[in-house]
């Protein structure tokens, strides 16, 4: 019977080792952000930094679609979509009109959101994979749209003149790239932080719930729909701060090509390969993926085939992720360190 | 004798030709072990589905606390007070023991995404409650040793305490089991009895469908009988026992077989 009462805080050997593992990820992601931080100390190619701003961005979105795929099960297959909603809201509203990139970025957020809720709302109350189809259908469409309304977006030739983003009245695109690689960084940090609380807390595993079982979800008083369709605006909002972020980037210029099709199955790519549902599964995957691209890019014609068999091996061997893969390989190995023992009495 | 917590009336529920459920109406008392009994494809879990609206009844009426809940989602439902375990467990498997009963806290958070992402507002104070309260749960029904486990990873005798343990964590006023003895062996069968009666001392009113008769006929303050989707007897185990449609209605069944 559940009593009302509440006991003294973590007075179980188990909630103590939740603690534990809670405080050991916090410990992880704090590392993480350290060596974020002092790779522009070694790294001082631009061209390097700028790949790195670019991981950053791919991560704000891997990150979002974890959340939405590896936690609440939804699979979204136009977040390239929401991405580029981002960019050119705010490219257009600040190259063309003048507007702040503050503003532009908001305006961006507000409008993905809108977009999102338009086709979440319909599809996520409906079993089966709706979200898909319909995020498959938006992404198509507003790629469309981004070619061919050539007197606002500029077609395929693109968008150009795009403003710097500002902070405090500098601009922080610099051709050095080391402003805009610690400003984008702090964005996926801020977007890593929130989705590690958001997964441990109630909503997060009202979430994991509805993964699991919908029915059993409902008859716990969790509104399953709601949810959905929330987590959804939600990651369509990180992916539209991304593309806001990539618009004022040191290209100053947009195309179409970057926010099509390929790049939502990229995204899936790189979520799954890491480990749906972990919270390292997105940063292994963007790195990895990204990292084959630039070592297989020499060899034109055959990257695809080697990509694709690379992956393919990848995901026949460890079926669960490189994260998962690489939680078990750390388990075996402080098991055989005698570590193991001690932790499991 | 005390108050009527739920009071169904009329329920009727078809699926194409076949009248799962025809014209059903029964009572459970405050402080009650109500069991549905009969045959199977009487209708039994298609009762339970429609009083917490996982399946949408054709007509007729369910009164919780005096309080309609056809026309309700099943969420809602469960606020009210209602919660259930399933013929078929249904643990949330990628999520540990003690996170499963956290779930059964949800209607108890206030928790939103905003708030959790930001850990503002006593997010983390509402989830080391929730945390605390899940595994006092979970020490109460035996339980604690799994806690760190996975759903995945247990044998269907602990799914089906665990199950119990998160509807209990919401803290319901009534609780609907679905074959709560299904899979399990005589041993496992009569723990789950004892636990039954705990629950309704606890001040937990318990309606359940079961098939293994010894249990109904142990644990039950009350029974009804329903053959082919009807009410054919209702009353206390002894007089159900003697009762000759129902025994028509189970004899009847096994000579079919």
């Amino acid at each position: 019977m559940a009593a009302e009462t509440v006991p003294e805080p973590d007075e179980h050997a188990e909630v103590r080792a939740t603690a534990r593992r809670r405080r050991a990820e916090n410990i992880q992601l704090l590392c993480f952000f350290v060596l974020v931080a002092l790779i522009p100390i070694f790294v001082r190619n631009p061209f390097h930094l700028h790949i790195l701003i670019f991981i950053g961005l791919n991560l704000m979105l891997t990150v979002g679609l974890n959340l939405l795929m590896g936690y609440a099960g939804q699979v979204s297959l136009g977040h390239a979509a929401f991405y580029g909603l981002g960019a050119y809201t705010s490219g257009i509203l600040t190259a063309t009109y003048g507007w702040n990139p503050w503003l532009g970025m908001l305006a961006g957020l507000v409008l993905t959101c809108i977009v999102a809720w338009l086709v979440g709302k319909p599809t996520l109350h409906l079993k089966g994979h709706y979200l898909a189809m319909a995020t498959l259908g938006v992404g198509i469409i507003v790629h469309v749209v981004f070619r061919q309304w050539t007197p606002v977006t500029g077609g395929s030739a693109g968008l150009t003149e795009i403003p710097s983003m500002t902070l405090f009245g500098y601009e922080i695109t610099s051709r050095m790239h080391v402003q805009y690689y610690y400003f984008v960084w702090a964005w996926v940090a801020l977007t890593m932080v929130l989705c590690a609380n958001l997964v441990v807390s109630r909503p997060g595993r009202a979430l994991r719930a509805l993964h699991d079982s919908e029915l059993a979800a409902q008859t716990l008083g969790i509104a399953t729909s709601r949810y959905k369709v929330r987590v959804f605006v939600l990651t369509a909002a990180f992916a539209s701060i991304a593309g806001t972020l990539y618009a004022h980037s040191s290209m100053r210029f947009l195309s179409p090509t970057p926010f099509d099709f390929h790049t939502s199955i990229a995204l899936l790519v790189m979520v799954v390969l890491g480990g749906a549902g972990t919270l390292w599964g997105p940063v292994l995957g963007t790195l990895t993926v990204t990292a084959l691209h630039e070592v297989l890019r020499p060899y034109t014609n055959w990257d695809i085939v080697i990509y694709g068999l690379i992956l393919m091996v990848l995901m026949i061997a460890m079926p669960g992720g490189l994260s998962r893969a690489f939680g078990s390989i750390w388990g075996w190995i402080t098991r055989l360190a005698g570590r193991g023992e001690r932790d499991d009495t | 004798m005390s108050r009527t917590v739920l009071q169904v009336e009329g329920l009727t529920k078809s699926f194409g030709g076949l009248k799962a459920v025809q014209d059903v109406g029964f009572e459970v008392r405050e402080g009650q072990i109500k069991a549905l009994i009969g045959p199977n494809g009487a209708g039994k879990t298609t009762i339970f589905n429609a009083i917490t609206n996982v399946l949408r009844a054709d007509a007729g009426s369910v009164l919780f606390d005096d309080r309609e809940l056809l026309g309700l989602a099943s969420h809602q439902i469960a606020k009210l007070g209602i919660a259930r375990t399933f013929q078929t467990t249904r643990l949330f498997d990628h999520m540990t023991v003690l996170e499963n009963v956290m779930v059964g806290r949800h209607i108890r958070g206030h928790t939103n995404m905003l708030t959790a992402a930001l850990r503002i507002f006593g997010a983390g104070a509402e989830e080391r409650e929730a945390r605390n309260v899940a595994m006092q749960t979970l020490e109460q029904a035996g339980l604690a040793h799994l806690a760190a486990r996975h759903g995945a990873e247990l044998p269907i005798g602990q799914r089906r305490l665990v199950e119990v343990a998160r509807a209990l964590a919401s803290g319901p006023k009534l609780l609907l089991m679905d074959e709560p003895a299904a899979g399990l062996n005589m041993r496992e069968t009569e723990q789950m009895g004892e636990i039954i009666n705990d629950i309704r001392d606890g001040g937990v009113t318990v309606l359940l469908v079961e098939h293994d008769m010894s249990l109904v006929m142990e644990i039950s303050d009350e029974i009804l009988v329903l053959d082919r989707g009807a009410v054919i007897a209702e009353g206390p185990p002894s007089e159900v026992r003697a009762d000759e449609r129902v025994l028509a209605a189970y004899l009847g069944q096994e000579v079919s077989d």
